[in-house]
């Protein structure tokens, strides 16, 4: 068995090391191709909160992810056909500046998640499964309804946002970027997860009524876990946006709320690279496996029951022998 | 007498056409262990439920340190100083033992809130983990994960996270529950010796232990208090023996 650690470790360097080496190789497609599995890891970290420390299974997390890439895709509408986005009586201009782009993208999803957050925490197990879905439902509808940017076709964005002193463009600059928020989101995960607040989550995810005897109170902490949460994979949806200069309602999608949750289970519930494992593999899967046979997802059906039967800690569970959080 | 630290007055609860809870005044003073004792049935659990905050009654009240807290959550309950012990341990098995003991001193500070600092170095709250834990003999233990505990250390560290609040009374379910002889023995020595700390409303099965225990006991049974007394009045109540010990004696 090896050290959760030194599992951690390879893989975060394995994820810089593959970019630098198809830089090396002039194979620019293979960039796009981990920067694709970055973010979806960090849309994953943050599911991760709510899910495997928290136990909350939402799915409806492409509302988040959703929010994000049309909080990029609005901002730089507007920046690119300059015209003013008239919000409250205000008239704002759009911007093409992603530190911008991504703070807007964090505050839309937060209070978004907060929300639905303090409807849906009344609930538990599958009628809490069921509203998240609910509200990703009528996420979707709403931005294939609406009209004003793009509708079902969604939204173009010619040219990627910029970063201060980076050119984006240039694919291994804007992995980079990603790279870092990825490390980032991780730190806050792992310094999260053992401080108080972390422990305090983690029982309410077990054992609720002891939570509440030692006068805490249960769904205030999951509430905040899902806020966190939401706020992490709005980050992430803001960067999938960028990442394809285009944001259509798919990113409200249940399957893509369903594929985050996949992901995680591959990769190992609760635990800190699980959903980083996950994004990896399923990315590579769904390049090369997708490159062979349109089928690809039967495949990926089949490792995710094999996980659930026989590996219930996930890809990291087989690697260090530790079981998975049990949501 | 001093006055009660904790009381029920009158609380009522039915299910339907069962009354759970029929009329029932206990009270708990300083320095005692008040013993609950009834059949099967009798409606232990649902004046548990009530007195800790799961439950809401009917009609009556529960009063805590004096304060009318019928109306307060869990938490609110557990903040003004209610310990409470569960039947079934309620521990977070994936987590360890200290992990289960620093939950209670967390809860004890009131704040969660924090959220870049670590728990376990955190020694304002491992510090009273740890006495918790080295009070009931488990200090030893404290790496091991709570799955891997036996049921009588489970029962042990349900204790000590109770300990970790400071309460001002404690309510135990079933503390002996699935011990064995040496592991009862052992429990009810410590309980002995808690008591002058904060009183104790201890519902229990194991009439050995509520003997050797107990400054009063009250029988509950259909969801009625058929009497309460010392020790001695309850072993020579007739009805008491009808009702509940006639089963055993």
């Amino acid at each position: 068995m090896i050290p959760e650690r030194l599992v951690n470790w390879i893989v975060f360097a394995g994820l810089l090391a593959f970019p630098l080496w198809a830089v090396v190789a002039d194979e620019p497609f293979t960039i796009t191709l981990v920067t694709r599995a970055v973010i979806l890891a960090i849309a994953a970290v943050g599911l991760n909160i709510a899910l495997g420390i928290g136990g909350l299974v939402s799915l409806g997390h492409a509302v988040f992810f959703g929010l994000g890439g049309y909080a990029m895709g609005i901002l730089a509408y507007h920046a690119q056909t300059y015209t003013s986005l008239d919000l409250f009586g205000m008239s704002l201009s759009g911007t093409k500046s992603m530190p911008i782009i991504w703070l807007v993208a964090v505050v839309v999803s937060a209070l978004a998640a907060w929300i639905i957050g303090l409807l849906s925490l009344r609930t538990s197990g599958v009628y809490f499964i069921m509203i998240t879905l609910a509200f990703g439902q009528m996420f979707y509808y709403f931005a294939i309804s609406w009209g004003t940017y793009g509708g079902e076709d969604g939204l173009s964005i010619y040219v990627r946002n910029g970063f201060p002193g980076l050119n984006t463009l240039v694919p291994i600059q804007f992995f980079g970027l990603c790279f870092a928020l990825l490390g980032i989101v991780l730190f806050l995960n792992a310094r999260l997860q053992s401080a108080p607040f972390g422990l305090a989550l983690n029982a309410a995810r077990q054992v609720p009524t002891r939570v509440e005897t030692v006068g805490l109170n249960p769904t205030r902490l999951k509430l905040v876990a899902f806020v966190i949460s939401g706020a992490i994979t709005g980050l992430a949806g803001a960067l999938f946006a960028d990442l394809n200069r285009f944001v259509s309602p798919t990113m409200f999608s249940w399957q893509l709320s369903g594929e985050l949750i996949v992901l995680i289970i591959i990769g190992g519930v609760g635990r800190l690279y699980g959903p980083v494992i996950g994004a990896c593999l399923f990315v590579a899967l769904e390049h090369w496996l997708g490159a062979v046979t349109e089928f690809w997802h039967v495949y990926l059906g089949l490792i995710l029951l094999a996980i659930v039967l026989f590996a219930r800690g996930g890809i990291i569970g087989l690697l260090t022998g530790k079981e998975g959080a049990y949501v | 007498m001093s006055e009660a630290l904790l009381e029920t007055r009158a609380l009522r609860k039915s299910f339907g056409a069962l009354t759970a809870t029929d009329n029932v005044s206990i009270d708990l003073h300083p320095g005692e262990i008040h013993a609950i004792i009834g059949p099967n049935g009798a409606g232990k659990s649902t004046l548990i439920a009530q007195i800790c905050g799961g439950l809401k009654p009917d009609s009556g009240s529960v009063h805590l340190l004096g304060r009318d807290v019928t109306q307060d959550s869990t938490q609110a309950r557990a903040r003004a100083g209610l310990g409470r012990t569960f039947q079934i341990s309620a521990l977070a098995m994936e987590d360890s033992v200290l992990e289960n003991v620093v939950l209670g001193a967390l809860g004890a500070s009131g704040n969660p809130w924090r959220f870049w600092s670590r728990a376990l170095s955190d020694t304002s709250l491992t510090a009273k983990a740890e006495a918790a834990l080295e009070r009931v003999g488990l200090i030893e233990h404290r790496h091991t994960r709570c799955a891997e505990l036996s049921h009588g250390q489970r029962r042990q560290l349900e204790v000590a996270v109770a300990l970790t609040l400071s309460p001002r009374a404690f309510v135990m379910d079933e503390p002996m529950a699935g011990l064995g002889a040496e592991g009862s023995k052992l429990l009810t020595g410590f309980l002995d010796q808690l008591r002058a700390e904060a009183p104790i409303l201890l519902v229990e099965h194991d009439m050995d232990a509520v003997f050797a225990l107990a400054d009063r006991i009250s029988v509950l049974v259909y969801g009625k208090v058929i009497a309460t007394g010392t020790v001695d009045e309850i072993r020579q109540s007739r009805a008491v023996r009808e009702a509940y010990l006639g089963e055993e004696a």
